[in-house]
């Protein structure tokens, strides 16, 4: 013992040990990565679905699953992915990890309401696994009622109690955020000295406490309309259905931006570090954030331009669905304006974000054609919709997640990840994507509808160039699975600031002290100021 | 660690948590976070408001008359007792501001009693419901609706299925605030609130004031409605 204390110096890793030390922490960091494992999981899990799916759609009859089961993989898929990975995915893992760390703070405002939060996601996801093992359920993730209040026979309420208690974990990160911001920050770190990603956690964690209760409240209606036939969402005692899907869009809408906008933060971090330069119009990037918060919550409509809604409200969501594209285009163009004459380093995490980039931009401008009311109706319900969101959550919000766990593995293991199996990671994953998902909006244009498994002969080709991309993107995931827990053991030590970043999370050593700081940081400039910092060399062995 | 070393010596007595750095920082910190717990559930009941306000523009007819069978006086007598009730919890934040460790216990306990006669009052409602066959359900049935037939009973039951949502959530909520007033009557006695340390109380104390504010938003809706149109 005596030995190795010469060379390790305490950190948050090997403060304690053991089992108690982890389930019963109030350390953001490592919740971080009970977090971060937890998710995983799902997104294994989520993928497992997706693989199967992929796999029916192979042949244009239904010959390796029954039309139940293919019902139930593609709801399960959605579940799993939407509430237990993409929704906690950057938040509740990096967010929960850095955000303080980025403010100056020792920790989160309440750190035992982020410990109770985790145990809500796992209580969650124990529901809904216990659904999908006890006969899975089938409604897709959208629940929309009559089906799933009345006519569904598969495991409805137990999933959606999953959602209903994953929610309040997400609603408390929400929260936590939003007084870790006002209460937390070092002195001198004003708000426009804000790191961007804590910028859009903010409006992420506005988006969380103001939608997801919305949801919750929902959710008990359902349940009450399933048990009690209390006649909410049943016509035959005068309710009406659509108001359920009124009632879920104005929360699953803003979900949408709770699971891009925390990317955007990541992309926007990456993006300055690696052309060492101040993020091009920081204040429009971080408004625009506000913005999409704001503006989220006024555009579900567009989710029922075909259900008895009337033209006018028609008009005013397409409208306002087109104007919240106008912050998203903001800061692509300012990403875009901070590579102009950057020192530009192509490392891993800057090409995940040149990828997130692309593919976002693919994902919005498909979505200002879902947002014109003629050109929905005629791709309503068909892979153009599925081919548009996956291009924004699997193309934006997981590219901007691998991007960010890449960028700040040193800080968060002190190991360096393999820099040349990473790059081609990277390039796996973009191609994988592609040739996934492209085919899919063809597919879509062309007729083919979501959530059916037989389809006319002259889809195959697509399906199967679909089906081969997911093959590939399978193992563009793979890879960061093996060489991330490769690198825990092997990896090269790292310093404490690899990349010469200027965030206060890398003013401290790698892995961080319990307390994050070994004094409370004074911030006196701006930003995203690299005058003065250099990246540190990695000592190999 | 030197961040520890600012820590004043009375940790314990003070409750500061380490990651602040003053009193006066977790205070305010715990204050904006109840805020914000109080906005997310505005938003909660903002769904049941939502659609008692779309269904009560479909059918405000046969809400009116619905809304007459619920018993107006006892509505009225429960919206005294807990309006008294935010009257006590406010004077036993007072208390608490004050140090009077003794007046705290009092205020709190007239407090949970008020909060229990509206609960029990409530349960009698619920009750002369289930008596008159008001709950949803196949034995429904609601008199001196024009025209009575199978597609009004129904709307009936509709405003009937959000009263007993309604009312249940804020009981529901009630419940919850009864709790936390035991615990804070338990901590009180043993004198941990005093006039430097007294957030729970004064947070409790929020709370209960919302799911008061929830109550006079759901009797006028819920009781007056037929008093709304003029009648």
């Amino acid at each position: 013992m005596i030995t190795t204390a010469v060379q390790e110096r305490e950190h948050y890793l090997n403060e304690s040990y053991g089992i108690k030390s982890w389930l019963l922490t109030k350390d953001h960091k490592r919740i971080a990565l009970l977090y971060l494992f937890t998710v995983t999981l799902f997104f294994f899990l989520g993928g497992a679905f997706a693989t199967m799916i992929r796999i029916e759609l192979l042949t244009p009859r239904g010959n390796f699953v029954s039309n139940d089961t293919y019902n139930k993989l593609f709801t399960m898929h959605g579940v799993a992915m939407i509430f237990f990975f993409l929704i906690p995915s950057i938040p509740a893992t990096l967010g929960n990890f850095f955000l303080p760390m980025m403010i100056g703070a020792r920790d989160l405002a309440f750190p035992r309401i982020n410990l109770l939060s985790w145990y809500l996601l796992v209580i969650g996801g124990l529901f809904a696994l216990f659904a999908m093992l006890a006969g899975g359920v089938d409604t897709g993730w959208t629940f929309y009622t009559p089906y799933s209040t009345t006519y569904s026979n598969s495991w409805v309420i137990a999933t959606a109690l999953g959602i209903f208690v994953a929610g309040f974990s997400s609603i408390l990160t929400g929260l936590n955020f939003i007084v870790t911001v006002h209460r937390m920050r070092a002195p001198g770190m004003t708000w426009s000295r804000l790191p961007l990603f804590v910028w859009s956690n903010y409006a992420t964690a506005l988006i969380q406490v103001l939608g997801t209760p919305v949801l919750a409240v929902t959710i008990i209606l359902l349940f009450c309309e399933r048990v009690f036939h209390i006649g909410i969402f049943d016509p035959a005692l005068g309710g009406d259905p659509v108001l359920f899907q009124h009632l879920f869009w104005f929360y699953s809408h803003p979900a949408v931006y709770i699971m891009v906008l925390p990317a955007m933060g990541v992309i926007s971090e990456l993006v300055s570090v690696f052309s060492r330069k101040r993020v091009f119009g920081y204040h429009f990037v971080a408004y625009a954030s506000m913005a999409i918060a704001v503006l989220g919550f006024l555009v579900w409509g567009h989710h029922l331009f075909v259900a008895t809604q009337s033209v006018y409200a028609g008009l005013v969501f397409s409208f306002l669905s087109y104007f919240v594209a106008v912050p998203s285009a903001i800061k692509v163009f300012n990403w875009t304006a901070t590579l102009y004459k950057g020192s530009i380093s192509f490392a891993t995490p800057m090409l995940y974000a040149f990828g997130f980039i692309g593919l976002f931009t693919i994902g919005g401008l498909t979505g200002l054609f879902l947002a014109a009311l003629g050109f929905d109706v005629h791709v309503t319900d068909t892979y153009f919709v599925v081919a548009h969101f996956h291009y924004i959550m699997v193309g934006g919000t997981i590219m901007a997640y691998m991007g960010g766990l890449h960028y700040w593995w040193p800080k968060i293991t002190g190991r360096m990840y393999p820099e040349g199996w990473a790059k081609l990671s990277a390039l796996v994953v973009f191609l994988g994507f592609n040739l996934t998902f492209f085919p899919q909006f063809i597919l879509g244009y062309m007729g083919m509808p979501r959530r059916y498994h037989v389809y006319p002969d002259e889809f195959q080709v697509l399906h199967v160039l679909s089906t081969a991309g997911a093959s590939v993107l399978a193992v563009g995931y793979l890879m960061p699975m093996i060489y991330f827990v490769w690198s825990l053991k092997y990896g090269a030590i790292a310093p404490a600031n690899p990349w010469g970043a200027s965030g206060l999370e890398w003013k401290t050593q790698s892995p961080p002290p319990l307390h994050n700081f070994d004094e409370t940081p004074v911030v006196t400039e701006e930003a995203y100021d690299y005058s003065t910092v250099i990246g540190e060399e990695v000592q190999i062995g | 660690m030197a961040s520890e070393m600012q820590l004043p010596a009375h940790e314990e007595s003070l409750a500061l948590r380490e990651q602040f750095d003053t009193a006066a920082q977790q205070k305010d910190a715990s204050t904006l976070g109840m805020w914000i717990f109080l906005i997310t559930e505005i938003m909660f009941f903002g769904g049941l408001f939502l659609a008692y306000t779309v269904y009560r523009s479909m059918y405000p007819g046969v809400f009116a008359v619905a809304s007459t069978s619920i018993n107006v006086y006892w509505g009225a007598a429960n919206t005294v007792v807990l309006l008294t009730s935010s009257l006590t919890m406010v004077l036993a934040v007072r208390a608490a501001q004050l140090g009077q460790k003794r007046l705290i216990v009092l205020f709190l306990i007239l407090t949970l009693i008020l909060g229990g006669v509206f609960l029990g009052v409530k349960a009698k409602e619920w009750y002369d419901k289930y008596e008159e066959h008001h709950i949803p359900g196949p034995a429904f049935h609601l008199e001196g609706l024009n025209p009575d037939n199978v597609v009004s009973q129904g709307h009936a039951q509709l405003f009937f299925s959000l009263y007993f949502a309604m009312t249940g959530l804020h009981a529901f909520h009630m419940v919850i605030g009864a709790g936390l007033l035991l615990y804070l009557i338990f901590e009180a006695r043993k004198g941990r609130y005093t006039a430097e340390y007294n957030t729970p109380v004064d947070l409790i104390g929020l709370y209960w004031h919302f799911v008061d504010i929830i109550w006079i938003f759901l009797f006028p809706l819920l009781y007056l409605i037929d008093r709304h149109l003029g009648k």
